[in-house]
């Protein structure tokens, strides 16, 4: 039998070996371009809103999500997207989700492209549908203006 | 003596700018329609609301003003200067309603960088913004690409001469046509026609990428419009990133090439005669600093070590060139990512290629080829002058469509033009560094905004100073124009002061 030292050695060697390939909290995508060296070829947590279109190609996908500073792109195996079910635009609120994955400063696979490949998506919260309410300030203004518009043709026209 | 404008002069270039004025409310309500159309109704309601501004404008301005008089040299270059300014303004309106911008001199930052086809942008939350505002975003680019006063040329104004005062106003000192007016409407099919085409193209190649075919097509007239008028914004934050398609990059450097040759070289092209690209100085000129900038970017990249692999390197490394020198702006990587992956020396061939731009009358801003390559004969011609004998004629010829002997008028005219564009790069790198930006950040930037390319390393964004703002503002208006119409505003408003 090993003694207990040892084994609290060991648990602390592995801790350290995972502290140089993982880190447990989510990284924003300001410090992963500007920190891009440190974060090279490691296990990140990104986290933010799926934006766009989630473009599939063969059995993968890629998701472009955006934490509020910036947009990075995300490789994803298909199945790993299926939970999503709103991305943000102009009508939507994308999901929030969650993305651990290796981060790529320039990956080879991708012609150089600084994104991440993801080995596991959680939805955090989910999108929802943006109702566009007529803005009734916007509406009488336009009126006002039109109706100074046609004053000006009118007035144009019997001079 | 300095003579004070007179109240004529006055009626005159305030009626020709009204009509220009009017043509740009008329062009609002096309956003207006695809607003309604898109059933973003808010969106819709913007534009509506800034075309009756902009026509209420129009229409007082041509009524107090009417004239029937031609437009003198003077008279042109200053409608065509006053014209960018106003258009600026009034094309901010819907797109500061849209509140995605957080004050009125943000949306008329953009706005001139859309008109001006430069690409720098302060926009907020870009990825949820309507599809009417986008619209309006690269349709102002298309206007600014083509000449705001050649929309107005189209649309409205039948005299040639009084046309041709406006039209070299705006830096095309070029007539493809003996008339000006046939020369705008050639540039408008032209236009046209490579809009069908490289649409299609990009909008294919967006379904082929995954995209839905709606915003396929939408993203693929955006792009096209922004690349092939070397304006450089995207419908997405993260520029052509967004795609993660080599082939859509490839399309897009196509275009990007296409929008910076000359339109006379288009139209020597569209006539059949091809060995024309072969043998032009412009292109000679174009081929020759792209290879020397990529060059120096490329020995750059590969001393910084950012790219392990040759392939990752041309692709990074060429399409930010391309993208630069084509003055374009479109990014496949993020603008922090020059001064934190690359070196100097890339950076520097970057810089270099943004600074030299790509050919006259194109869409391009900055020095251009032609110039560079008049420059360049100029020397040879010193240069045989001192080795052959005294009595020996030295004559230098270039060719540029056709063969064209060098007369030190188009000489003195070329190193004017450059000599004021390097001022305008380190006056701004010099505003920079006076607000705190390290020199070669601040060149970068500014050399971006002069030359109306809207490569961003990071400078360009919402918190900038009040004063950065207005001085790129300032680079982006007098780049466009170069020059000549801004320097008769100010002799105008000097004379308005001070003349008799």
């Amino acid at each position: 039998m090993m003694p207990k030292k040892v084994y609290i050695l060991a648990l602390l060697i592995a801790g350290c070996a995972l502290c140089k390939t993982c880190f447990a909290a989510p990284v924003s995508s300001k410090e992963l371009i500007s920190d891009s060296k440190a974060y090279n070829g490691k296990v990140v947590i990104f986290a933010g809103e799926v934006i766009g279109d989630i473009m599939r190609r063969k059995n993968f996908a890629w998701l472009n999500v955006h934490d509020g500073y910036h947009g990075i792109g995300i490789w994803a195996p298909e199945g790993l997207t299926k939970e999503i079910s709103f991305t943000g635009s102009y009508k939507a609120k994308g999901d929030w989700i969650e993305i651990v994955g290796v981060f790529n400063r320039a990956c080879p696979l991708h012609g150089g492209d600084l994104d991440i490949h993801a080995q596991s998506i959680r939805k955090v919260s989910s999108g929802q549908p943006v109702i566009e309410r007529l803005n009734i300030g916007k509406r009488n203004y336009s009126l006002i203006f039109l109706g100074a518009l046609c004053l000006i043709l009118i007035l144009r026209k019997l001079s | 003596m300095i003579l004070r404008p007179t109240i004529d002069d006055l009626k005159n270039i305030g009626y020709y700018l009204g009509k220009i004025i009017i043509g740009l409310g008329l062009i609002m309500l096309v956003p207006a329609v695809c607003g309604m159309a898109f059933q973003e109704i808010n969106p819709a309601l913007d534009f509506i609301i800034g075309a009756e501004i902009t026509l209420i404008f129009g229409l007082i301005l041509t009524k107090i003003c009417h004239s029937e008089k031609e437009l003198s040299w003077m008279q042109g270059m200053v409608v065509v200067s006053l014209s960018w300014l106003v258009a600026a303004v009034l094309g901010a309106v819907p797109l500061y309603l849209s509140g995605h911008w957080k004050s009125f001199l943000d949306a008329c930052f953009d706005s001139m960088s859309g008109f001006a086809t430069t690409g720098l942008t302060l926009v907020q939350n870009l990825d949820h913004m309507a599809y009417t505002h986008n619209l309006w975003r690269h349709l102002i680019m298309f206007i600014g690409g083509q000449g705001i006063v050649i929309v107005a040329l189209s649309l409205f104004v039948k005299s040639a001469s009084g046309a041709f005062r406006m039209y070299v106003g705006e830096a095309r000192d070029e007539k493809i046509l003996p008339n000006v007016v046939d020369t705008s409407r050639f540039i408008w099919l032209v236009s046209i026609a490579y809009l069908v085409l490289g649409t299609v193209s990009l909008a294919i190649t967006g379904i082929l990428c995954g995209m839905k075919p709606f915003n396929a097509v939408f993203h693929g007239l955006c792009i096209f419009i922004a690349a092939f008028d070397t304006g450089g914004f995207t419908p997405q934050s993260q520029s052509i990133l967004y795609y993660h398609s080599l082939p859509y990059e490839i399309i897009t450097v196509v275009i990007m090439i296409a929008g910076a040759m000359n339109f006379k070289l288009h139209y020597a092209l569209w006539t059949g005669s091809r060995k024309e690209i072969l043998k032009n100085i412009e292109t000679i000129g174009f081929f020759i600093t792209i290879v020397i900038t990529f060059f120096i970017t490329a020995v750059g990249l590969a001393q910084a070590g950012v790219y392990p692999r040759a392939m990752m390197l041309f692709r990074k490394g060429f399409y930010q060139l391309i993208s630069g020198h084509t003055g374009t702006g479109y990014q496949t990587i993020y603008a922090q990512q020059f001064f934190a992956d690359w070196n100097h020396v890339a950076l520097l061939g970057v810089v270099c290629a943004m600074a030299l731009g790509g050919a006259v009358c194109s869409t391009t801003g900055a020095i251009k080829t032609l110039r560079v390559g008049i420059i360049f004969k100029a020397m040879i011609e010193d240069i045989k002058r001192i080795i052959l004998p005294e009595k020996a004629v030295v004559l230098q010829k270039f060719h540029h469509i056709k063969e064209v002997f060098l007369e030190d008028k188009q000489v003195r005219s070329a190193l004017l033009i450059t000599l004021a564009f390097i001022v305008l790069y380190i006056l701004g790198a010099l505003i920079g560094m006076f607000y705190g930006y390290p020199f070669f950040n601040a060149l970068f930037e500014s050399t971006s905004a002069a030359a109306n390319v809207g490569l961003s390393c990071g400078i360009t964004q919402a918190g900038m100073p009040v004063g950065l703002k207005l001085t790129y503002i300032f680079q982006m208006w007098a780049g466009r124009l170069e020059f000549m119409s801004i320097f008769t505003l100010l002799g105008f408003l000097v004379a308005a002061l001070k003349g008799k």
